[in-house]
């Protein structure tokens, strides 16, 4: 027994040597002085907790980790997610446990309600990014929604890493014309019943396929950029439950099961279950069909008034370790080079932030000629671009959503 | 089940005190569980003889001799003495008293080999591996299985599963030999030829031994007294 | 030393596990400062009440455990009672096997290829039905849960086989059922009269560890379970991870009304328990023979083999589509094929690989030793088994995981305890130990006590008896609690996560991430790799003792599990 003992405590103390949670106060960075940061951020570890459910993705996040490694001395690990709220989720745990310094999470891959909770809830570090020298670059006019996500106003509390649009997909080799607007779309649904449906909300993308819908359906879409008032809300979102009440019976299984994500739209294009789908780049649909999980026929397209546009951004949680090295990984993001890796479709495909005006001449041809993929939309073909509704419009469309078709039995 | 301790044979119980400081001793010893009374005793056992308890099943044969190796669980309450050479055993951890013990079944560790189970009893003072070798050689030697030193357990007989287990008690150098109904599971032939084994080689040894069964053949072979529990 | 064991054990299972739930109950009635709710109240449980459809939820949540349950435990038995001792029964013994090595996960990622209406049993007869369009009908994510169901039996009924052989030798089925037999009675109901009564208490645990697991399953759920509404610990997980922060409340009065379920699943159980009992005597006693019984016996054989054809070809499914090219409905296989993804992850494999490992090594080692250390303290100080407060060893085997994940987190935070090696072992070994509790006490407890006597009688001291006797016995026991230990610790997402503040990236975390991106071929590859370490460990814990005892032919039969 004696040995037996011996060797349990062997290992535990094995294990009890590796315990060196570095729970030290990292002081807030002084972003006016660049140089400082540089070098508080020198040496650090950011620990990045972003989505991990793409390869190319990921590939991305390494490589821009390489670079801030190479270039800054900053270590970046990706800490792959299956749902951004298990960083928010991680923060909040710290907060209610009184870790306020030593955090686990230094950057936080963000958008929306996310932000918009972190924000309301005091998690966020910052102002931070307006000072970063590539913050100049960024599209402030042309992209408002760079510093306003979901209308909801950054403030400095998150850096603007890229631009997302809807875009709805179809297999050209399948279907000829497609519908481009929602009242079309419900027309064309009544000749082709069951092949379309939307992720089941609150699944994001399942929720921005309703807020495009009530988007362009609503009296005055002006209302939805304000914060949603109960009393005018039944009234803003009739024309949307209308419109649902005949749309759900020609859904896909007739609304009584939903995928789960947009991801799972496209396997079931390939299992051509359905017909149409959507995501949130276009990009993305030419980086699947790289991937072989479209056919090369597959094709984007917008909805004739617009569709939805949105931009991503990370996030520094208020009591973040390496607060230093994410501002400095986040400025790198933000640099041309990373944003023009970014747009090319053979490494992601997700839309610049920056303003090409602003950029040095070289970097503007870089990016005038990158070859966008086959199934991605230039500029030009991409339409208006409408912005996000307040997230509070989403709390109520997602609540009200599932009190009259969540519950089908 | 209940319990006295009824004396009846040719050798009476008013010899037991006279071996006061050689062989075995049970001190009016009584078992109980549960307040229940499973054996009342009083006995002595010379060196060399061999006493014969009998008893139908549930009469608590088998916790009197678990009492005596020391290995009774908890739960029982035991009152009495045991004394060997003199000494109580009492109090001392199983493996210190120098009790031997045999079941029905063999209970040849499996994983080892028929050398290895003996070497398992040999006692550590026999040093290095070719004195512990020889040591075990001639045990088996003695029983008639010269050569079986690497054998697998499983590949023996029964018969000479029997003898390998007496072996290993035999080389643990017991001072006293205890007997769980140990021929109940031979067959009559084979028990006849491994009775006579055990019972030579106990008193050649002068072990005093007790031997539990309820096959009357057991005891006559025996040739000792015979105690009989109620 | 050793007698401290049983309650440094206890502690560590039940102590996170009481942390944790209070971590849950106190925001479930308002109290969560980080929030802001900083005063008890009951607003937590009308938001949950007011929820559309949260009866539904729950019914599906208790009847899909309870059938579940019940469906994986009669195929097991009657599987048992038809062909125990048979050549069938050995081999499908070693088919089912393997399949405890199969995440759950990934199993039903493979079933639903399979039986989705675009799945592989489609595609097959596609061409004869000349389809082009997958049919418009529900095989998956129906509204009562049957795909879900399935999924669940497929996947516990190897779990209870496992646990069921290795309860036969203690419940003397052999010679039972043969004496049945010689009485004129069938082979099924000689055996369910004889030896199921003796080996149901055996196998009682187990059967409930299924039961609350089945009522609280999330990621077979996901993947198989309706939608509209789904099952209570779904949504629960849904808002946990709400952006709105303030949906905690409701989500922690879910976890608790979760709990509840599973108690009342288990108070079912009882209820059906006692029944069986009454009624079981009766009908032992009736005489009835049921010599005719080759329906049944067909039918069992079937089920059981249904069931691990089921896994083996959806397994197969993700092996095709982890190197498939493009891959279309109808197709029946893929057009192309590529090992471009595997090539893609394989520099990142090692170092998964490599962290699961540490991980899992370390947490069943120490969960073996300590149940060891327990077991041995028991044998010597011969506590009766069952008797005591070592049950409450198998709490966190009851214990719906949603229930106290988040309580757990702030548990090791607050501790300062988090993001460290130790910290995610203690995480897993509150899942992993009970687990190898389970399949080490049986064996253990019915090892033949006279073995240990004897060698004390020679003169060896209890820690020589330990180590030169009761271990090597139970060398084949030892290695499936470890195997075992291997496969539970592999598959932990949230604690490796959460408890590890994603500083550990096992295989396990890296599967459930790339699966949210929804693609088939990754979702077939790490899969594939989740596996390669559970069927490693079982391939090992039958090799090393067929290796180790090539001579000993007594080793064989003895302790087999």
């Amino acid at each position: 027994m004696r040995l037996f003992f011996a060797g349990l405590s062997i290992i535990t103390g094995l294990a009890t040597a590796t315990v060196s949670v570095p729970v030290k106060a990292d002081p807030a960075p002084d972003i006016g002085n660049w140089q400082s940061v540089l070098e508080q951020a020198r040496g650090q570890t950011v620990y990045w907790h972003a989505w991990g459910g793409e390869p190319r993705i990921n590939d991305y996040i390494a490589w821009a980790g390489a670079q801030v490694e190479e270039r800054y001395g900053v270590t970046v690990k990706q800490v792959k997610l299956s749902d951004t709220s298990d960083a928010v989720a991680k923060v909040l745990s710290e907060k209610t446990a009184g870790v306020n310094d030593g955090g686990a999470v230094d950057m936080i891959w963000i958008n929306g309600e996310n932000f918009a909770a972190m924000k309301r809830n005091d998690l966020l570090f910052g102002p931070w990014v307006e000072e970063t020298p590539n913050f100049d670059y960024v599209d402030v006019k042309g992209k408002p929604t760079v510093i306003n996500d979901f209308t909801v106003p950054t403030q400095g509390l998150e850096a603007p890493w890229g631009m997302a649009q809807v875009s709805f997909y179809y297999d050209s080799a399948r279907l000829d014309d497609v519908p481009k607007s929602a009242q079309g779309l419900l027309e064309w649904l009544v000749k082709h019943p069951g092949r379309f449906t939307y992720p089941q909300p609150p699944n994001y993308m399942g929720s921005t396929f309703l807020k495009q819908i009530l988007t362009e359906l609503v009296a005055d879409p002006k209302v939805l950029q304000q914060p949603a008032d109960e009393a005018d809300a039944k009234k803003v979102l009739a024309p949307l439950w209308g419109y649902l009440d005949d749309l759900q019976p020609l859904l896909w299984r007739d609304g009584q099961a939903y995928p789960q994500n947009g991801a799972s739209l496209r396997t079931m294009m390939a299992d051509n279950e359905i017909d149409i789908a959507f995501s949130f780049s276009s990009g993305e649909v030419s980086s699947a069909i790289e991937a072989m999980e479209l056919p090369d026929t597959v094709r984007s397209y917008v909805f004739d008034k617009g569709t939805l546009g949105n931009t991503n951004f990370v996030a520094i949680p208020y009591n973040a370790s390496a607060k230093a090295g994410a501002v400095v990984l986040a400025d790198f993001l933000m640099s041309p080079e990373a944003q023009l890796r970014k747009q090319d479709p053979q490494y992601w495909g997700a839309d610049t932030v920056l303003a090409m005006d602003k950029l040095p001449a070289d970097m503007q041809k870089a990016f005038a000629n990158l070859d966008i993929g086959i199934a991605s939309l230039a500029p030009a073909d991409r339409g208006t671009v409408l912005g996000e509704p307040h997230p509070s419009w989403m709390e109520l469309v997602e609540t009200e959503w599932q009190k009259r078709y969540g519950v089908v039995q | 089940m209940s319990s006295k301790s009824d004396h009846d044979t040719a050798a009476g119980s008013d010899g037991d005190t006279n071996v006061s400081n050689i062989g075995l001793e049970l001190r009016q010893i009584i078992v109980r569980l549960d307040g229940r009374v499973l054996v009342d005793i009083d006995l002595g056992i010379a060196p060399g003889e061999i006493v014969t308890l009998m008893g139908p099943s549930g009469s608590g044969k088998s916790s009197l001799l678990a009492h005596i190796c020391g290995t009774l669980p908890a739960g029982f309450e035991v009152s009495g003495q045991v004394m060997l050479k003199g000494k109580p055993l009492d109090g001392l951890a199983p493996q210190d008293r120098h009790v031997g013990i045999l079941f029905q079944d063999d209970l040849l560790f499996p994983h080892l080999s028929v050398g290895g189970n003996l070497a398992f009893a040999l006692p550590p003072e026999i040093r290095g591996r070719a004195a512990r070798r020889r040591c075990i050689d001639a045990a088996l030697e003695s029983a008639g299985l010269g050569g079986f030193s690497d054998r697998d357990p499983a590949t023996l007989s029964g018969g000479q599963r029997a003898r390998v287990a007496l072996m290993r008690v035999l080389l643990s150098e017991p001072c006293v030999l205890l007997l769980d109904e140990p021929f109940s599971k031979l067959d009559a032939e084979l028990r006849d030829q491994i009775r006579t084994f055990v019972f030579d080689q106990a008193r050649a040894r002068g072990l005093p031994t007790l031997m539990v069964t309820h096959d009357p053949d057991d005891g006559a072979a025996a040739g000792g007294r015979i105690v009989r529990l109620a | 030393m050793l007698r401290f064991v049983p309650a440094l054990t206890i502690i560590l299972m039940i102590g996170p596990v009481c942390a944790g739930l209070i971590g849950t109950i106190l925001p479930a009635f308002g109290y969560l400062p980080a929030l802001g709710g900083n005063r008890f109240s009951v607003g937590p449980w009308q938001d949950l009440l007011a929820q559309p459809g949260l009866g539904i939820s729950m019914r599906l949540s208790l009847v899909n455990g309870l059938a579940a349950t019940l469906i994986s435990l009669g195929v097991v038995v009657l599987f048992c009672a038809a062909w125990q001792g048979t050549r069938i029964f050995s081999v499908m013994q070693r088919l089912l096997s393997p399949i405890l090595s199969v995440p759950h996960a990934a199993a039903a990622f493979g079933l639903a290829f399979l039986i989705a209406p675009s799945g592989w049993i489609v595609r097959a007869i596609a061409p004869l039905g000349g389809w082009d369009r997958p049919p418009d009908i529900v095989t998956l994510q129906d509204p009562l849960g049957m795909a879900l169901i399935v999924g669940l039996v497929v996947k516990e009924i190897p779990f209870l086989l496992l646990m069921t052989l290795a309860a036969l030798p203690q419940a003397d089925a052999d010679r039972t059922r043969k004496i049945a037999l010689t009485l004129g009675y069938g082979r099924v109901v000689g055996w369910l009269k004889t030896v199921l009564p003796r080996l149901y208490p055996q196998i009682r645990l187990p059967v409930l560890a299924v039961l609350a697991y089945s009522t609280s399953v999330v990621d077979v759920a996901m993947i198989l379970g309706p939608t509209t509404p789904a099952p209570l610990a779904v949504r629960i997980l849904g808002w946990l991870s709400d952006p709105d922060l303030s949906h905690r409340f409701l989500a922690s009065a879910g976890a608790v009304l979760q709990l509840l379920l599973v108690l009342f699943a288990i108070g079912i159980w009882f209820i059906g328990e006692r029944l069986m009992a009454h009624w079981g005597c009766r009908w032992a006693q009736n005489g009835a023979r049921g010599r005719g019984d080759d329906p049944i016996r067909t039918l069992a054989a079937g089920a059981a083999i249904v069931s691990a054809l089921a896994v083996f070809l959806g397994l197969a499914g993700l092996l095709v589509w982890s190197v498939a090219g493009y891959w279309a409905f109808p197709e029946f296989l893929p057009r192309s094929f590529s090992l471009r993804l595997w090539m893609r992850e394989y520099h990142t494999l090692g170092a998964a690989l490599m962290t699961t490992l540490l991980i899992a090594g370390l947490s069943v080692l120490v969960a073996i030793c300590l149940v060891l250390g327990c077991l041995e303290n028991e044998t010597r100080r011969s506590y009766r088994p069952g008797a005591g407060a070592l049950v409450l060893i198998y709490v966190p085997l009851l214990m719906p995981q949603i229930s106290f994940m988040f309580g757990l987190q702030v548990f090791f935070t607050g501790l300062g305890l988090e993001r460290s090696l130790m910290s995610v072992v203690v995480a897993h070994l509150i899942f992993v130990l009970p687990y190898v509790f389970l399949s080490l006490a049986d064996p253990f407890r019915a090892l033949d006590p006279r073995y240990g006597q004897t060698a004390l009688c020679l003169g060896a001291s209890p820690m020589r008896v330990f180590w030169s006797v009761r271990l090597p016995l139970l060398t084949r026991a030892v290695l499936t609690a470890f195997a075992v230990g291997i496969a539970v610790s592999v598959g932990q997402y949230l604690p490796t996560l959460l408890i590890g503040a994603g500083r550990f990236a096992t295989v396990t975390t890296e599967a459930v991430a790339l699966a949210s991106g929804g693609d088939r071929r990754m979702i077939g590859i790490y899969g594939i790799l989740q596996m390669i370490l559970p069927f490693a460990g079982f391939a090992v814990s039958l090799l090393i003792p067929v290796f180790l005892f090539r001579h000993r032919r007594g080793m064989g039969t003895q302790n087999r599990i």
